[in-house]
C-alpha cells in the first residue's frame, strides 16, 4: 500500500514541513522559557514559528498528494485544513498575549500548550490511518485541558478544564473501542482498507458497531447532540483564548478527519445509516438553537450556536455527493472566520485578565449593553459576526448557508432543508438579541470593557481583519469558492 | 452605470450621515435629504429621457437600461441590474417617500441622529436593489439585506407598545417572519436553478434564462408556493400578517412610512416580476386561492381596523385591507387589473404615508397614540385636521383621489375573471368608509379632552403634507403618466398569464 518511494525525500520533507516547524516552535519556546521567562518573547517566537509553518503550507501548495508515511497523507484537503488550523492558532496567540498580561501566574506555558494542540490539529487533518487519527486527537485534546484550566484559581476555568478532560476520556474510550472492533473484524486500521471492508461486508454487526462507536467518539468532540452536554459549561468557563481555539481550530480539525472518514471508510451503502445521520443532524440543529434561546451568557450562547452550526454542517456529510465536499470547505472557512470574530470580541472585552475567583471573562450578556456607544468599531465586528452566524446576506455566513441549502436541495433532502430553515429562524431570535443589546442606549451592569488601545494591539487588528474578511467574502466570495472548489475537485 | 449609482447613492449617503454626526445633529439630516433628492432626480431624469413602450417583437431586450458584470461564475451568478417602467415607478416612489421619511423625522429623532439616517438610507438602498436586480441571487440578497437596518430602526428608535409589547419584540417578530419566509424563497430559487441545471447542464440565476425552465407540474407548484409565501408574508396576506400591526405600532414614523409605503410594495413587485412570469401555469391554477386570500384580507383588515384603539395599529390594519385589493388585482391577471394594481400601489403609498406622518405629528404633540385620549382635536390644532380629512378620504377611495382610480381599475379588470370575488370585495369598500370615518370621529370630532390649543403645523410639516395631498389629487385626476410608464411591463406579465391560461385551457 505504501508508495513512499514515489516521492523524493525532499518533497516528502517539504510536504510535512509545517508539522515539523510547529513542533520545532514548541521546542524553541520551551527552551526560551527555560532560559529566561519573557512573555513578549514567547508570544513572538510562537507567532514567528506559526507563520513559518503557514508559509511552508503555501510553499507546498502545488505538490499534489504526497504520502508521507503509510499513516500520514498530505493532500489538498490537509493543506486546506492546515491553513485554517494555523490561522486560528495565530489569532489565538495574538488574543492570548493581550489577555494574559493581567495574569499573575506563569504566562509563557500557554503558548507551549497552544502550539502543541496546533500540532495535533495538523496531524489530524493529514491522518489516513486510525493510529494517526488517535494520536492527533489526543495531541489536540491534552493541551486543551491545560489551556481551559489555565487560570485555575477561577472556579469556572477549573470546572471547564476538568469537564473537558472527563468528556475527552469518555470520547477516547469510545474511539478506542470502536477501533478495536474494526481491527478485530478486518485486521487493518488503514482508512482505505477499512472502507473496502465496509463496502463488502457492510452488514456485519461488529463492523457496524465499531464504526458507530468511532462516530460517537468524534461526535463528542464536535458536540453533536446527544453528546453535546459538556459544550456550554466548557465554553463559558474557559479563558477566552482557549475557548476560541476550542471553537475554531479544534473543531475544524476533527470535522475534516470526519470528512476524510466519510470519503473513504464510512461511505455507508445502506439507507438507514443516512436516515440515522440525517436525524442526528436535524436534532443537533434544533436542540442547539432551542437551548440557545434562553441564554443570558454570551459564551454559553455561542457554545449552543456552535452545536447548531455543526448540525448544519452534518447536512453536507449526510448528502455526501455532488456539492458536499465543497460545502464542507466553504462552511468551515466562513464558520472559522465568524467564530474568530465573535470570540475575539469577547476575549478583547475580557482582556487583560482579572482574577475574580468565579468566571473571569466578560461573558454575561448585560456587560455588552450599549457597547456601540463606547466602542463602535469593536461592536461593528461583533455585529458582523452575529449577522454572519445568522446567515444574513452580504456576510460570509450567508454563502455558507447558501451552500448548505443548495446541497440539500440538489439531493432532494427536503426534511433536512426544512430543518435548516426552521433552525435558522429560531437562531435569528438570539443572534438579534445579542445584536440589539450592543446598541441599546441604557447602560447595563458594565464590569469590563476593552482597553482603549485595543485596536492598535495585534489581537484587535486580527479581529478587525477577520470582520473585514467576513464582509469581503460576503460581497465577493469568488476567490474563496475557487480555492475550495480546487481543493474539493 | 446609472443603475449601479442608483443603488450605491443611498449606501454612500448613509455612511456620510453616520460620520457627519460629529458636525452636529443637523448635518446628517441635510445629507440624508440631499441624498434622497439626488436619487429622486436621477430617476426622474431617467423617466423623462426614456421610452417605456413595449419593445417590438424580436427586440434584443425588454429592458430600458441594463447593466451586468460577472460575480460568482461557479454558479453563473451575475451582478445583473435592469430597469423597466414598473421598477422605475417603484424607485421613484422609493426616492420620494425616502425624502419624506427624512423630513418627517426631522424633529422626532433627536438621539443618535447619524446612525438613524444610516439605517434609514440603507433600507432605501436595499429596496432600490430589490427593484433593480434581475439575477435571482442578487434579488434575494437585497430582499434579505434590507431587513437588518429596518430591524435597527424599529428596535432602537421605536416606541414602546401601548399594551406592554416591546419595540424589540416587534422588531424581532418582523425580522423572523420575513427572514424565515425568505429562506423558503431561497429554497425555491435553488430548486428552480437545479431544475434548470438538470435540463441544460449549466448553472444560472439569470431571470431571462430561468423564465423558460421546463418544470413538471408538481415541481412548479411547490416552487411557486415558495415564492408566494415569501411575498405573502411581506405583502401581507392574512394568515401571515402577524408581524405587521406590531411593527407599525412600534416603529418610528419614518419606519412606518417606509414600511407601508415601500417595503410592502416590494412584495407586490416580487409577485408581478417573479412569481407570475416564472410559474405562469402554477400561478394560474393558484389564482382562485390567492384571490380568496385577498378577499379574506380585505375584510379581516377592515374589521380589525374598526376595533383598534391605537391610531397606528388602525392604519396598519387598513394596509392589510388595501393589500387585499392588490392581491386580487395581481392574480386576476388582466391588463386593466394589473395596471390598477400599479396605480393602487402608488396611491396607497401616498395615503398610508400621509396618515402615518399625521399620526407621528399627533404623537409629537399629544405623546400618545391612544384614540381614547384624543377627540375634539379639530378645534385644537390648526391645519392638521384638514389634511387628515383628505388622507382619510383617499384611504376610503373617494373619487378624485388616486386610490379610487386604483381600486376601480382593479375591480373592473377582475370582474371578467372572477365576478363573485369582485362583488364581495366591493362590500369591503363600505367597511373602508366605516373605519375611515371612525378615525375622523374619534380623533378630530367629539368633545375635546382639554381646551388648551396645541402647536399648529410649522412650515416643514405644511409643505410635506401639501406635497402628498397634491400628488394624491394629481394622480386621482390624471393617472395617465403612471399607466403609460408601467404599460409595457404589465403587458409582458399579462401575456405570460394569457399564454398559461390558453395552455391550461387547451389541455382541458
Amino acid at each position: 500500500m505504501s508508495d513512499v518511494a514515489n516521492h523524493g525525500v525532499l518533497t516528502t520533507l517539504l510536504a510535512i514541513s509545517p508539522l515539523i516547524l510547529v513542533c520545532l516552535t514548541v521546542i524553541v519556546v520551551m527552551l526560551s522559557i527555560a532560559w529566561k521567562r519573557n512573555h513578549a518573547l514567547s508570544a513572538i517566537l510562537t507567532a514567528v514559528g506559526l507563520n513559518a509553518a503557514l508559509l511552508a503550507v503555501l510553499f507546498g501548495w502545488t505538490l499534489g498528494t504526497v504520502d508521507v508515511t503509510s499513516v500520514l497523507v498530505v493532500d489538498d484537503l490537509s493543506r486546506f485544513g492546515g491553513v485554517l488550523v494555523l490561522m486560528s492558532t495565530l489569532a489565538c496567540v495574538t488574543l492570548a498575549h493581550h489577555y494574559l498580561e493581567g495574569y499573575e501566574g506563569p504566562r509563557d506555558e500557554f503558548y507551549l500548550l497552544l502550539t502543541s494542540a496546533a500540532a495535533g490539529g495538523l496531524v489530524l487533518v493529514s491522518a489516513r490511518h486510525m493510529t494517526t487519527l488517535f494520536f492527533g486527537i489526543e495531541l489536540l485534546s491534552m493541551p486543551l485541558f491545560g489551556m481551559l484550566a489555565y487560570t485555575f484559581r477561577d472556579r469556572g476555568a477549573l470546572e471547564s478544564g476538568i469537564k473537558y478532560m472527563v468528556l475527552s476520556a469518555a470520547a477516547t474510550a469510545f474511539l478506542l473501542f470502536g477501533m478495536a472492533l474494526l481491527y478485530a473484524v478486518t485486521g487493518t486500521l488503514d482508512f482505505a482498507e477499512l472502507g473496502a471492508a465496509l463496502s463488502t461486508r457492510g452488514s456485519d454487526p461488529w463492523l457496524l458497531a465499531g464504526a458507530g462507536l468511532l462516530l460517537v467518539g468524534l461526535a463528542f468532540k464536535l458536540s453533536i447532540v446527544p453528546f453535546h452536554l459538556w459544550t456550554p459549561d466548557v465554553y463559558q468557563g474557559g479563558p477566552g483564548p482557549a475557548t476560541t481555539f476550542l471553537a475554531t481550530a479544534s473543531k475544524v480539525a476533527v470535522f475534516l478527519v470526519l470528512l476524510r472518514l466519510f470519503q473513504s471508510t464510512l461511505a455507508f451503502h445502506e439507507n438507514w445509516w443516512h436516515d440515522l445521520l440525517g436525524f442526528i443532524a436535524v436534532i443537533t440543529m434544533l436542540v442547539g438553537n432551542l437551548l440557545a434561546l434562553t441564554q443570558n451568557d454570551l459564551k454559553r450562547l455561542l457554545g449552543y450556536s456552535s452545536i447548531a452550526h455543526f448540525g448544519y454542517l452534518l447536512v453536507a456529510l449526510v448528502v455526501n455527493q455532488g456539492l458536499a465536499v465543497e460545502t464542507v470547505g466553504i462552511y468551515l472557512v466562513t464558520y472559522v472566520l465568524t467564530t474568530l470574530g465573535a470570540f475575539g470580541v469577547v476575549t478583547l472585552v475580557s482582556s487583560p485578565y482579572v482574577a475574580t475567583g468565579g468566571t473571569a471573562d466578560a461573558s454575561p450578556l448585560h456587560h455588552y449593553r450599549g457597547l456601540f456607544w463606547r466602542r463602535p468599531y469593536l461592536t461593528a465586528v461583533m455585529t458582523v459576526s452575529m449577522l454572519s452566524l445568522a446567515g444574513i446576506p452580504f456576510t460570509a455566513g450567508f454563502i455558507g448557508k447558501f451552500y448548505i441549502i443548495a446541497v440539500g436541495v440538489e439531493a432532494h433532502r427536503w426534511w433536512l432543508v426544512g430543518s435548516v430553515v426552521v433552525g435558522s429562524a429560531i437562531g435569528l431570535y438570539y443572534y438579534l438579541r445579542v445584536m440589539v443589546t450592543l446598541f441599546l442606549h441604557e447602560p447595563g451592569m458594565q464590569r469590563r470593557d476593552a482597553t482603549h488601545d485595543w485596536a492598535e494591539r495585534a489581537g484587535g487588528m486580527v479581529v478587525l481583519g477577520v470582520a473585514t474578511l467576513v464582509i469581503l467574502l460576503g460581497l465577493y466570495p469568488t476567490p474563496m469558492i475557487n480555492w475550495v472548489n480546487w481543493v474539493a475537485g | 452605470m446609472t443603475l449601479v449609482w442608483l443603488i450605491l447613492i443611498p449606501f454612500i449617503g448613509g455612511l456620510l450621515c453616520w460620520q457627519a454626526e460629529r458636525f452636529g445633529d443637523q448635518a446628517p439630516r441635510w445629507i440624508a435629504l440631499g441624498t434622497m433628492l439626488l436619487e429622486l432626480l436621477m430617476v426622474l431624469g431617467l423617466w423623462v429621457s426614456s421610452d417605456f413602450q413595449l419593445p417590438a417583437e424580436g427586440a434584443a431586450s425588454a429592458w430600458t437600461l441594463e447593466w451586468q458584470a460577472d460575480w460568482i461564475p461557479r454558479f453563473g451568478i451575475q451582478l445583473h441590474l435592469a430597469i423597466d417602467g414598473l421598477s422605475l415607478l417603484m424607485i421613484a416612489l422609493t426616492g420620494l417617500l425616502g425624502a419624506m421619511a427624512v423630513v418627517c423625522s426631522w424633529k422626532e429623532i433627536v438621539r443618535r441622529v447619524g446612525f438613524f439616517h444610516l439605517n434609514l438610507l440603507w433600507i432605501l438602498g436595499g429596496v432600490v436593489g430589490v427593484f433593480l436586480a434581475i439575477d435571482l441571487f442578487l434579488f434575494f440578497l437585497f430582499w434579505e439585506m434590507m431587513l437588518v437596518p429596518m430591524y435597527f430602526l424599529i428596535a432602537l428608535w421605536g416606541h414602546s407598545g401601548s399594551q406592554g409589547s416591546s419595540r424589540i419584540g416587534a422588531a424581532t417578530k418582523f425580522f423572523i417572519y420575513t427572514q424565515a419566509s425568505g429562506l423558503l424563497m431561497l429554497i425555491a430559487i435553488l430548486g428552480l436553478v437545479f431544475a434548470h441545471h438538470g435540463a441544460t447542464g449549466e448553472y444560472t440565476f439569470a431571470y431571462a434564462d430561468l423564465l423558460n425552465t421546463p418544470l413538471s407540474e408538481t415541481t412548479a407548484w411547490w416552487l411557486m408556493l415558495g415564492f408566494f409565501v415569501a411575498f405573502a408574508v411581506k405583502l401581507p396576506v392574512v394568515p401571515l400578517h402577524g408581524w405587521l400591526p406590531d411593527a407599525h405600532a412600534q416603529a418610528p414614523t419614518a419606519g412606518s412610512v417606509d414600511l407601508a409605503g415601500i417595503l410592502l410594495k416590494t412584495a407586490a413587485y416580487g409577485m408581478l416580476r417573479f412569481a407570475l412570469p416564472l410559474f405562469p401555469e402554477a400561478s394560474q391554477a393558484f389564482a382562485p386561492v390567492a384571490m380568496t386570500l385577498g378577499l379574506i384580507g380585505i375584510f379581516y383588515g377592515a374589521i380589525l381596523a374598526c376595533g383598534q384603539q391605537d391610531l397606528k395599529r388602525l392604519i396598519a390594519y387598513t394596509s392589510i385591507s388595501h393589500m387585499g385589493f392588490v392581491l386580487i388585482g395581481i392574480y386576476a391577471g388582466t391588463e386593466l387589473a394589473l395596471q390598477g394594481v400599479v396605480a393602487l400601489m402608488v396611491a396607497h403609498a401616498f395615503s398610508a404615508a400621509g396618515l402615518f406622518i399625521l399620526s407621528g405629528q399627533l404623537y409629537e404633540r399629544l405623546h400618545t397614540r391612544d384614540m381614547r385620549q384624543m377627540g375634539g382635536l379639530w378645534g385644537r390644532i390648526r391645519g392638521l385636521p384638514g389634511f387628515a380629512l383628505v388622507f382619510v378620504a383617499a384611504s376610503l377611495g373617494l373619487p378624485g383621489t388616486a386610490n379610487f382610480v386604483g381600486e376601480f381599475m382593479v375591480m373592473f379588470g377582475a370582474f371578467g375573471v372572477a365576478p363573485w370575488i369582485v362583488v364581495i370585495a366591493s362590500a369591503g369598500l363600505i367597511l373602508a368608509a366605516v373605519y375611515s370615518l371612525f378615525i375622523m370621529q374619534r380623533v378630530y370630532y367629539g368633545p375635546p379632552a382639554e381646551e388648551t390649543p396645541l402647536a399648529g403645523l410649522d412650515r416643514r410639516e405644511t409643505i410635506l403634507l401639501f406635497g402628498i395631498v397634491a400628488l394624491v389629487v394629481f394622480f386621482g385626476i390624471y393617472p395617465q403618466p403612471l399607466l403609460d410608464t408601467s404599460a409595457g411591463a404589465m403587458q409582458v406579465v399579462q401575456q405570460s398569464v394569457q399564454q398559461a391560461a390558453a395552455m391550461t385551457g387547451g389541455a382541458q
